[in-house]
Formats: structure tokens, sequence, C-alpha cells
């Protein structure tokens, strides 16, 4: 007799894992699947930026949450609080950055408006072409890196049993649970959780479900190391750059400039025409770069649905199956999300509430 | 419309060859090199600041090849490192190279990628230290500089590098200290029969394992370094005999011997940043110096347009490259539908037999699997991070064991290299632990720039109102 699990997880990136540490914790009997590596989906190949000033405003408290569980993960996840600054090179975005700055201050995050002084004092290496400054005390980074390493090692010693290389090619329902067939086992288990990021379209579609996901394809590029040259975590009244320079001294520039490829080809590619631009608005905010060179870039999928706000809760049609996914800014947030979503699998008390994956979807303006 | 017909990349045996034959067909094409001139390392050129020096076998090769080359009148840009390859959205291939500190962007119907091979170091202990460098690496500074790398030099590893290397510093008047051979004596005797393809070669290497003798160069056959020993610089090294899985036989007692440098190496690995970026199937064959672009024998791999000539497809050695080089023109001219039809079965058979030397070469460097044995636990794998095997069995035994899994934990790869000197060897100790064959464990996802690439280039003549920046994230 195959063992039946309470609950099949699909996908080991931050969601899934923290979801099944959880669950194992509160007592359930726990698998979970990865298609490849724990952690090596956007998870870990993120920039690791945990800054509430890219945060959308509804999703203020959880990300406030968020930063909290990364604070408590700490070394082990390279987890550095930096600071951040939010610049703005000309008139339009220092209006763009007014707007948004407030509202995600009345959100909750501790930002404030700072002279070009105060920023160039902290900061003297950050370019003098500044119209408006923001700056937000509780930022700063993790590294995504090390996603996949702590989460294995927590997994190692939980109860949950996990497989890695174990792609699910089909779930067969019925009225006692779920049938998980990957290429070669099959596992039972009563409940199911979907946390597969940029795949759970096609982990949704083996359960005839269509979810209108679509995946970006994030670009993030690393210098080499450097003397240190910025201590705070640097972003953009756009959001469109992240900038930070780690403990070793290289430096990774992001900002979500958009790759090609689907998560149903490979991995995603870098591509000239985005990364070019890319480092050049890094190069541009911080003129020191160019003494130093690019030696890797690469992408990672961030799954979205129209309206931008996370799927987080039980799937309609499929009884006790459930999805966790999609959320802008999910690795900051994503810690605290799995541990809601644990808890509403528990059937407990819910601290904030969930995003129902079965809602009508309107497009949000990108 | 493409820029080019055809963009070869790599001006050495086997691209040099392929840009010729493609040229004389008529295909509009263009030669990428990295280095100052063509030749590729087999046939690197002599630095200008050089004014003469005695002719060998390969500075004749090369200077043809080069004047070849001029004949044909190719558009040939030297010092042009490709650090991008795409397909872009009219299917074409897009390629990104630096060129004199600027970046530039050219597009083609066809690509052959003939980026040759690259040194592979078992490192034990001490490797790190400065003197010791490849042997490979030795070779590039006696053709291109006529520089010895120390004044006593100890030479070791395995295949024909091996003696070139030490007969090259005997001839340009350096002291070999000793040879120390995983090879055994019979090894060699047996490659000579295979080598007995290319009696002028064979010939060749009798008359440097001659020069060795009468120099009295003492050769510890079927031995291996186990430790090099310097402070700031390599002093001395441990030897040790090697049993037949070439794993040494005695760590306890030691076999000390000082020299200022070591030239090490253990056999070459085919350059396939470039082929793998392109997204083309690779595989492993020990016999072929392990992980290469699948070709046929066409250099035909299994992206359309893409092709592949000369050790990045397998080592089969510089005597294959050319006939390489012209049958992967031959193959990207029937894909561009350039030239006539012709019947290459002479040309196929030509290859075939100018490999056979290569390959009895390339098996002398099949590494045993007692060879990682050696490799101690405070062993530096990752130089451009200093991770040590230590570190990596860690993170391996905790489970991970894709080769992406482990560089994300350990930072094994991220370095400046890109992890081309030390993902080899971080697979070998992922199998001692794992278990997994080589093909199973499998490469690190590919990602650009194929060679570090200096923001100077990339930020240049840029206006910041004409950044494409996207609409703003959602609020």
């Amino acid at each position: 007799m195959t063992k039946n699990y309470d609950i099949a997880i699909i996908g080991g990136g931050i969601m899934g894992c923290a979801t099944a540490l959880h669950l194992a914790q509160a007592g359930m009997s726990v698998i979970l699947l990865e298609k490849d590596d724990i952690g090596q989906g956007a998870s870990g190949v993120n920039a690791g930026t945990l800054s509430l000033q890219i945060k959308r405003v509804k999703l203020m408290p959880y990300a406030l949450k968020g930063h909290h569980e990364w604070q408590k993960m700490g070394d082990k996840v390279g987890f550095v609080k930096t600071g951040g600054y939010t610049l703005a090179f000309n008139e339009r975005e220092a209006k763009l950055l007014e707007e948004r700055m407030n509202l995600k201050r009345e959100a909750g995050a501790n930002i404030e408006f700072v002279s070009p002084q105060i920023l160039h004092k902290n900061e003297p290496n950050i370019t003098k072409k500044i119209v408006a400054v923001s700056y937000c005390a509780d930022d700063g980074y993790a590294n995504s890196s090390l996603t996949g390493q702590y989460y294995r090692n927590l997994l190692n010693h939980s109860s949950v049993d996990y497989f890695e290389q174990s792609q699910i090619i089909k779930i067969d329902q019925s009225d006692k649970g779920f049938n998980v067939h990957t290429a070669n086992p099959q596992y039972k288990a009563k409940r199911l959780l979907l946390a597969g990021g940029g795949w759970m379209k096609q982990a949704a579609a083996l359960l005839d479900i269509d979810l209108p996901i679509q995946a970006r394809v994030n670009t993030v590029s690393v210098t080499e190391r450097s003397p240190k040259l910025i201590s705070n975590v640097i972003g953009h009244a756009t959001g469109l750059l992240t900038m930070k320079q780690k403990a070793n001294g290289s430096i990774l520039i992001g900002g979500g400039w958009q790759g090609t490829g689907t998560p149903n080809d490979g991995r995603g590619k870098v591509h000239s025409q985005t990364v070019i631009p890319n480092i050049q608005l890094g190069q541009y905010a911080l003129p020191a770069l160019s003494a130093l060179r690019i030696i890797r870039s690469w992408t990672g999928f961030e799954a979205n649905v129209p309206d931008f706000y996370p799927l987080a809760g039980a799937l309609g049609n499929v009884p006790n199956a459930y999805i966790l996914g999609c959320v802008r800014g999910g690795f900051t947030i994503g810690p605290y999300i799995s541990k809601l979503m644990g808890d509403f699998i528990l059937g407990n008390e819910l601290e904030l509430p969930l995003f129902d994956p079965n809602r009508q979807f309107t497009q949000t303006g990108k | 419309m493409s820029d080019f017909d055809l963009i070869v990349i790599g001006a050495g045996a086997a691209g040099s060859r392929a840009a010729m034959e493609a040229t004389k067909a008529g295909a509009k094409i263009l030669l990428l090199d990295e280095q100052a001139e063509a030749g590729g390392q087999v046939w690197r050129a002599k630095s200008p600041s050089i004014i003469s020096a005695p002719k060998t076998p390969e500075t004749i090769a090369g200077d043809k090849l080069r004047s070849d080359l001029k004949l044909e009148n190719i558009l040939h840009i030297v010092n042009a490192r490709v650090w991008q390859i795409e397909k872009n959205n009219d299917d074409l291939w897009n390629i990104g190279y630096l060129n004199n500190g600027h970046l530039h962007n050219v597009t083609c119907k066809a690509i052959i990628a003939a980026t040759g091979a690259q040194e592979r170091v078992i490192p034990v202990t001490g490797s790190q230290l400065p003197g010791v460098i490849g042997l490979a690496a030795a070779t590039a500074l006696f053709k291109q500089h006529l520089t010895t790398p120390g004044k006593q030099t100890i030479v070791a590893g395995c295949g024909p590098l091996l003696i070139f290397t030490a007969y090259e510093i005997l001839r340009l008047g350096g002291k070999v200290c000793a040879i120390i051979s995983l090879n055994s004596k019979t090894n060699w005797a047996k490659a000579s029969i295979d080598m007995m393809t290319r009696p002028d070669l064979l010939w060749r290497g009798a008359t440097w394992f001659a020069k060795i003798t009468a120099a009295r160069i003492p050769i510890y056959w079927q031995s291996t370094v186990t430790e090099i020993i310097g402070e700031t610089h390599i002093e001395s090294v441990n030897i040790s005999a090697i049993d037949a899985n070439w794993s040494a036989t005695s760590h306890g007692q030691k076999n000390n011997i000082k020299a200022d440098s070591l030239c090490m190496g253990h056999g070459l690995n085919p350059a396939i940043e470039a082929t793998k970026l392109a997204d083309a199937t690779h595989i492993y064959s020990p016999e072929l110096g392990g992980w290469h672009v699948k070709t046929d024998d066409f250099g035909r791999t299994d992206k359309a347009g893409l092709y592949a000539a000369g050790d990045n497809a397998g080592i089969y050695g510089a005597g294959a490259a050319p006939y390489r080089g012209k049958l992967a023109a031959i193959a990207a001219l029937q894909f561009l539908n350039i030239g006539k039809t012709q019947n290459t079965d002479k040309l196929v058979a030509k290859m075939k037999s100018a490999a056979k030397f290569g390959l009895a070469t390339t098996k002398l460097t099949i590494l045993r699997k007692g060879m990682i044995e050696n490799t101690q636990q405070t062993a530096i794998i990752c130089r451009c991070e200093a991770v040590s095997r230590q570190q990596l069995e860690a993170e391996i035994s905790s489970g991970a064991h894709s080769p992406n899994a482990i560089k994300s934990g350990t930072r094994c790869g991220m370095g400046p290299c890109g992890g081309r000197y030390c993902n080899d060897v971080a697979a070998l100790i992922n199998q001692t632990i794992s278990g997994k064959t080589r093909q199973q464990i499998g490469l690190t996802t590919s990602r650009p720039p194929i060679r570090p690439l200096p923001i100077s280039a990339i930020a240049q003549n840029f206006d910041y109102d004409d950044l494409p920046i996207p609409a703003p994230a959602p609020l």
C-alpha cells in the first residue's frame, strides 16, 4: 500500500517549501514534488531585493510581515537590512516617486523623502543628476542563491518527504483524494497544493483548470567583485532598477527587464536589447560601475495573473485542491503568505486575508 | 535581411578553414576571433615584439594559414570576444561581441562555432599558488612569447602536452627538474601504434623524448603530484606513484622535489560555452574530452543553422580540425543554398583518418576514476570563489545534486571564469557521492556573457532620455 499523505505540494520554491514546513509542523503528513531542484526557480534566481519601496500598496501589510520573516531567517539566507534609496532623475520621475511613495507610506511602509544632499552624504558614488529621493530604513536584501540550500536543510530536518527532479505528468482525482503521477512513482494524497510558480499553469491544466497565468522573464546581472561603491539598496522611481552591493563586493543589477522564452521551453533567455539598457540605467545611477565587468546575466520566471495580485486559496471546482503563487514581490512575501496558506489549509484563523483564485480578473495597467 | 550569411566564431585550425571554404563558395561571411591573430592555440602567432625566432612546424603551419586567410580577403575581426548568441524574431542568429572596447551586434543565418578546447587541471592542495600554470597555458607562453614559466620547472600531468612542454622548455633554454607522468611507458607504447597514421608527428614526438633523455631529465612514470608547497609562491611539490586507477599509493611517505614553477595539465575539455548558449544538445564522451556539442560528421548540431567544427565538438585534434572546418562549411553552405553540391566522401574519409592520431593522444588523457581521490578535502576547486572540495561535498551530501543547485549553494562557478575551470572537477566530486554518470549529472544553465563584459563598453554613448524604460510596475 502506498502511503496516503495528508497533502501533496507541487513545487519546491519558497511557497511550496514554506507551506510544507508549516503544515508538517502542525502534524500533517506532507509530500513535496519539485520538477527540478529545490529553490532554483524564481525563488533562487531573483535579485533578492527586500524593498518596501517596490511593493504594491495593497500587498504592503504582507510585505511588512514578510520582511520580519526574512529577518528571522537571517544569516542563513544572507539577510541584510541596509536601508534603501529610490531615485528620480527628472521632474516626471519625481512626480511619480512622490505619488507612489506617499501611497506606500500610507499603507504602512516607513518611507520618507530625503534631500539629494543626504543621499550623497551616505552614497557619495551615486550620480549627482538627482531630482528627488525617497528612503526606507527597513529595506535590504537576502541572497536568493541560498534559498535552495536553506529550505533543503529545513526539509531534511522535517517530516516532509520531498523529491526533486520529479515532474508531475498526470493527476487523478477521486472522492478519496488525489493520485499524483510522476515519470516513475505515483503518490496519493488527500489534499493538493499547487505552488509551482511560473509552471503552475501547466500543473493546473492537469486538473482541467485554465488559469490566466503569464510568466514574466525577469533579468538580473552581476558584476565582478569591487571595493565598496554603495551601502544601500538603490532603486528607481519607475521600479525598473534594483541595485545592491553584496557582502562579497559584487553588485547585482535587476529591475524586471524582460528576457525571452516561456516556462515550457526551459529556463528563459537573456535578451541583449533589454539587458543592455538595464545595465545602462544602473550605470547612470552609479557612474563608477564603468570600472567593472558584468560576469553573468540570467533570468527567472515570475508568474502573474491579469490583476497582478496573488492566487492564494482553494480552487473552486476541485475539492481539497489549493493554489499559492503569482505573488508580485513573491520573494519578500513568500515566507509569510505561505504561513497564511498553511493556516488556511489547517482551518486556522487567518491573520490577514488570502486572495481568492476564483475571482474575476480585471486587467491592471502594467 | 541578415548582415551575414555565416559567422564563424574562432579562427583556429577549424574555423579558418571553414571561413575560407565558405568564402570561396560566395557566402557573405564574418570571422570573429578572440586573439590578435588567427591560428588558434595550436598555431598561435608569435607576439609582434619578437622579430626573429627559429621556425618550428607550428609556426610554419600557422604562417601558411594566416597568409591563406589574407589571400581570401575574408572579413576577419581580431580581438573580438563574442559575449552573446541568441535567435531574434526573424529566426536569424544575433551575435553580440566586444571589440576594442565597443559592443557590436550582428545578425546571420548560420553560425559555425569553432571555439576549440580549454585546459583541464585536477587540483590538489596548493594548485592555486603563483608559479603553477597549466600545460596548455605554458605552450601559449612558448608560442607567443618564447618565454619559460620559471627558472626550475616541474612538468606534470598526462598526454602529449606533457612531453611537448618539457621539450619546449629545454628548447628555449629553461631547466626542467622532473617530469611527473600519469601515463606509463606502456600507455605511450600502445598509443604510438595508433599514432602510426601520422609517422611525421610520431617522429617529432620521438625527437622530444630524445632531447629529454639526452638532458637527463628524471621522468617519474605512473606518478602524480599530490601536493604543491609554498607560502606565497610554489617552492616544491610532493609526488607519489599511482595505482592502475591513477590514485596515489604513498600519501604517507613524501617524495619532495624543489622547483619555482609547475606546469600541470590533465588533458583538454571542449570549449562549449558558445554552443551551450545557442541551446544545442551536448553529450559526454570521455574519449572525446568530456562534454562536447553533439554533431554529425559535418558539424551539424541539433539547432537549425548552428554548426560546430574542431575540438569543441570533441577533441579529435589539430590534424582533423581543418577537415572538420571544411565539412562544417559545406553543411552550412547547403543550409544557406549557396554553391554546388559536392562529393564529400573523400573529405569525410580524410577527416576520419586524421582524427585517429588526435583520438590516440586524447586517449592518454582520459582520467581514470582514482584521479579525483588525489584531490584533498582542503584543495580549492573553484579558484574564483575559493570553494574547497570539503564545501562541495557538504553541499552534495545535503542533497544538492544538480550542477545548478551546487553552484547556487556554494558559489562554485559563480566567479569571472563562469565555471570553465571548476565545473568539470565539481562534477567528478559529485560522482563520487551521487554515483551518477556525468551524462546524468549534466551541465549548469548557460548564461551570457560568455566572457566578462566591461560595463564601460555597455554604457557607452547613451542618452538617458533614449533608454527604453518600460512602463512602471503596477502600483
